[in-house]
């Protein structure tokens, strides 16, 4: 029962940081219906961020410490805002109207593009991530927690309810929904279409920086093909919970980092990435729209 | 001389090799309903479209008051004063009643601007305040189509354009919404350009009309005049 709730844990603090990746593909292909391929690749930068800054700036970004840990998140998530928009400008733009293939080859360009640049300035060899935060071990019960995996799963709970939050009730909020339900109408309400894009894309990459960090803080290495499997996993967990669907990318998240870790914990451990896939296909056989997907039906 | 409300003159829009309007002249004054009335295909959604900013015309002008919005982008037409509400009603399936009302008065950033546009679209439409918190994909086309209209309201319009506000809905309730759009144009002082395949009902309402046909303005005349034209009769009102 111990190690059954230990387990439970761990994948649900693998599974919230599934789910921050998995949030920014959904959202993407929400308003303009491609798959980011990039996006892993933000999540890779954000991690390095982290690393640089606290290298670089010792001084600002204190290790082993809660403040300076808070803000090398923000300062994380601001700089992979800035990227996201940045990518979406320069490669996805040019591309609005053209068709959907070229604008997904593209991605593909640009995961590779921004991998290289990151192997020819960070180097390929992993290096160790610091300490970002004091860790301790907290003792419920019988359980022993370490403190990272419960900052984890409070960071990814609080960023997907303020998520939720802008989503739902604010202004650019609705517009996002609205431009993912057709563009065209959308602007015919007044709303700047390509604006609404660049802060979708701004949205998801700060998540997927605060992804990285949060990532790096359990498996404290990192390298510039770090994003590849993570981002891949999280591709999975948006199409699991119904692309396109908020809620659905946040609870795909959270089941493949719990049946990740489940099945690692288990007989079956080198098998691992081929069931994470092998879920997906499964899933699309029998709910091709996902599991919070729904099929749109017209109404006349 | 005082500019008409909406000027369109030699206005040519093509989807790459196919021409959808040739040298389109239309004219729309102040306080009026013009119908714009045509066979599938004749160019009807494309005119309206290039007016809203939607799709750019190779030649030609438009003129909203006498200022030239050929090339101004969809968003910030809207925030000029015209309004479209496109064909099939293009209600946000995916947003709620209400939110689809935001939507439609984005612009307003005065909340009290924007409760009092949206009590006038009850006031108008009372079924929309009652299914206010239902998604909108779940409404029956009537009320789709009201919300469309309601929504195209919210951001104060002085321009209103409808295409086919008729399509695919109950016999019944057409009368109804078109007895809204007189209510609008009377009461309100809005002006209209009415599109239709549905010719009888749109002349019934309408001042003037033009009949488009494979992208060319063929006939403009007072409604009542087309409606007793004996080609306008065979060709669209159904003899
Ligand atoms: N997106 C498009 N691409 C290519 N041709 C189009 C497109 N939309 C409309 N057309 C063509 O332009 C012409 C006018 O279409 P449309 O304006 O939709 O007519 P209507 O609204 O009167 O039925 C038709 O021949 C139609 O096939
Ligand atoms: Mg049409």
């Amino acid at each position: 029962m111990n190690e059954f709730l230990q387990q439970v844990i761990n994948g649900v603090s693998l599974g919230a940081i599934y789910a921050l990746i998995a949030l920014g593909y959904t959202m993407v292909y929400g308003v303009l219906k491609f798959i980011n391929f990039a996006h892993s690749d933000v999540f890779m930068i954000g991690a390095f961020s982290a690393f640089y800054a606290v290298q670089k700036y010792p001084s600002v970004f204190v290790i082993n410490s809660w403040p300076g840990g808070a803000l090398v998140i923000f300062t994380v998530m601001a700089l992979c805002a800035l990227l996201g928009m940045v990518i979406e400008l320069l490669a996805y733009r040019p591309l609005r109207n053209k068709p959907r293939l070229s604008v997904l080859i593209t991605a593909i360009g640009v995961s590779l593009l921004i991998e290289n640049l990151a192997q020819l300035q960070f180097g390929a060899a992993p290096q160790h991530f610091p300490d970002l935060l004091p860790v301790t071990i907290i003792h419920l019960g019988n359980l022993s927690i370490s403190s990272t995996k419960i900052v984890v799963i409070g960071v990814a709970a609080f960023l997907l309810v303020a998520l939720e939050f802008i989503v739902r009730k604010t202004k650019i909020g609705v517009a996002m929904r609205a431009v993912s339900f057709n563009h065209q109408t959308a602007a015919l309400m007044g709303v700047n279409v390509d604006l609404v894009i660049s802060f979708t894309f701004g949205l998801g990459s700060a998540l997927a920086g605060a992804g990285g960090v949060l990532y790096s803080l359990s498996y404290p290495a990192v390298e510039p093909f770090m994003g590849i499997m993570p981002g891949l996993k999280a591709f999975v967990a948006a199409v699991l919970g119904g692309i396109g669907n908020i809620p659905g990318a946040a609870l795909g998240g959270l089941l493949l980092g719990i049946i990740e870790t489940f099945v690692k914990g288990s007989h079956y451990s080198t098998f691992t990435d081929a069931i994470a896939f092998a879920i997906l296909i499964l899933i699309l056989l029998f709910r091709p729209a996902g599991l919070l997907g729904k099929v749109q039906i017209e109404k006349v | 001389m005082i500019k008409p409300l909406l000027e369109v003159q030699n206005l040519t829009v093509k989807y790459g090799a196919i021409t959808a309007l040739h040298n389109v002249d239309i004219r729309v004054e102040e306080g009026e309903i013009v119908s714009l009335i045509g066979a599938n295909g004749a160019g009807k959604t494309t005119l309206l479209r290039t007016i809203s900013g939607l799709l750019t015309p190779k030649t030609g002008s438009v003129s909203f008051f006498g200022t030239s919005i050929v090339g101004v982008s969809a968003h910030k037409i809207v925030r000029g004063g015209i309004s479209h509400i496109p064909e099939g009603r293009m209600v946000f399936a995916n947003l709620t009643v209400d939110e689809n009302l935001q939507m439609g008065g984005y612009l307003l950033s005065d909340k009290r601007v924007f409760a009092a546009e949206r009590d006038f679209v009850f006031s108008i439409f009372p079924r929309l305040r009652e299914r206010m918190t239902q998604s909108a994909g779940t409404l029956s086309g009537g009320e789709q189509q009201m919300l469309a209209i309601g929504r195209a309201l919210m951001s104060k319009p002085r321009f209103l354009m409808l295409d086919e506000p008729s399509l695919g809905i109950a016999p019944i309730l057409v009368r109804s919404i078109f007895e809204k759009i007189v209510e609008i144009n009377k009461m309100h002082g809005l002006t209209i350009l009415l599109v239709e395949q549905n010719a009888n009902m749109a002349l019934e309402i309408s001042s003037r009309g033009y009949v488009l046909e494979t992208g060319r303005v063929i006939l403009t005349a007072p409604s009542s005049s087309l409606r007793n034209d004996p080609k306008v009769r065979s060709a669209y009102l159904g003899g």
